[in-house]
């Protein structure tokens, strides 16, 4: 049986065709082998979850740093430096003990690059794109997550130019942490929304 | 266009699979694709996204998220007349055959990147001034029941269903290939717009919970309140 992925072509042929596209641009000089290294290496070393990590520590530390976050993202996002593509515009959601917002994008993929880095392959699967907006419950107990009735479940559909990050409830026990010592306690998926942050000490 | 992308609320696709300790790139091409894909000064006609859209519907659910890119990119770069397919289809016989082949370097890459120009992001061009948005936060306004063959960003489960302003984001361009009957600009007011699940899912939601939106002003027209 099929499943998502599994190529009509093989995988080599994506491989061969990869090397024959990057060859043709090259020698038409519409790029340059390097510059196509360089991309790779950005999102493989300097853009990814911590910076989101970070944001996120300084709004738990900062009361005024979160109010900005919150009215305007994108600016309080660039004060750390986080910019880039995928991220023109980024809108945080604050999640709390009543609200509880969850992110996908049902048509495609969109997700924020400068604070997540690259999507991981279950925000881009059939089944997440289908099922959250359905049944946002049933797909987060899937993730161990599971929100009492008490708690209202939103699910953003990322269907235009702007980007979600979630900003997690701080968890109990670390009021007296620094902002450094939070950052690890930050998970991607909690910035997606399919996951809380415990404390520490739970 | 009403594709097999637009999966919103399907069934049928099963559990959520996570990879443990997934890496970055599954393949070395990957890699390559991603690169290409964000480096390429030559835009890609009609948009990346509207090329993936328009994949046929068994080759786009049996492709990897990079394979879509690739895709999209080959198909925008001839579009674009920046190579054919006899160009491309060449050089994939040359590398199947020779392996080791090399690849000819371009004398003056710097002459041919300048001739494409600088890529402006989407929201770039400021608004005119005279726009207004229609609608103020608390109103309830529907979902356009349109279909339009073209890129929209409209998804199926929402049209022609009401729900309410929850925040105006400003003025943003309409991405859609082509705009709605009624509308004379791209720039237009975007505002987050909350649907409750039962709106949308009627007997079958969970829960009382919601989903939320962006739409263009152009996706909606005003609903009667709640007696609607």
């Amino acid at each position: 049986m099929k499943k998502q992925g599994d190529s009509v072509r093989s995988e080599s042929d994506a491989a061969l065709r990869t090397r024959a596209l990057e060859s043709l641009l090259v020698e038409k000089g519409l790029l340059a082998t390097d510059t196509i290294d360089k991309v790779v290496e950005k999102y493989e070393k300097d853009v990814g979850p911590l910076n989101g990590a970070r944001v996120v520590a300084r709004a738990w530390s900062d009361p005024d740093y979160k109010r900005r976050l919150l009215e305007n993202g994108t600016a309080a996002i660039a004060e750390l430096g986080f910019v880039g593509r995928e991220g023109a515009e980024i809108v945080v959601l604050e999640n709390t003990s009543t609200v509880h917002n969850v992110v996908v994008c049902t048509l495609c993929s969109c997700y924020p690059w400068p604070v997540l880095g690259l999507p991981p392959g279950w925000y881009k699967s059939y089944a997440y794109r289908s099922r959250l907006v359905r049944e946002p419950r049933a797909v987060l107990r899937e993730f161990d997550l599971h929100l009492p009735d008490s708690v209202e479940v939103r699910v953003w559909d990322s269907n235009s130019d702007l980007r979600y990050m979630v900003l997690p409830e701080r968890p109990e026990g670390t009021e007296d942490l620094s902002e450094d010592a939070l950052v690890p306690l930050v998970t991607r998926d909690a910035m997606i929304g399919v996951a809380r942050i415990e404390s520490p000490w739970a | 266009m009403d594709g097999i992308h637009d999966m919103g609320g399907m069934h049928g696709f099963g559990p959520i699979i996570r990879e443990e300790n997934e890496p970055l790139f599954h393949h070395e091409w990957e890699k390559r694709v991603l690169g290409m894909g964000v480096a390429i000064p030559v835009p890609v006609p009609g948009g990346s996204r509207n090329n993936i859209e328009n994949m046929d519907p068994a080759e786009y659910l049996s492709s990897s998220y990079y394979e879509k890119w690739l895709h999209s990119r080959i198909r925008g770069l001839i579009d674009a007349g920046a190579m054919t397919p006899d160009e491309l289809e060449s050089r994939v016989a040359l590398f199947r055959e020779k392996p080791d082949a090399e690849t000819p370097v371009h004398p003056n890459p710097d002459g041919v990147r300048a001739k494409f120009g600088k890529r402006r992001p989407a929201s770039s061009a400021p608004p005119p001034v005279d726009i207004r948005p229609q609608f103020q936060g608390g109103d309830r306004v529907r979902a356009r029941n349109i279909h339009p063959e073209g890129h929209t960003r409209l998804p199926r489960y929402v049209r022609g269903k009401t729900g309410t302003i929850s925040r105006f984001y400003g003025i943003h361009n309409l991405q859609d290939a082509e705009l709605p009957a009624g509308c004379v600009r791209r720039e237009q007011p975007l505002y987050a717009v909350r649907f409750e699940s039962r709106e949308l899912w009627g007997e079958s939601a969970e829960a009382e919970d919601a989903v939320y939106l962006d739409m263009w002003e152009g996706y909606l027209t005003p609903a009667q309140s709640d007696s609607e």
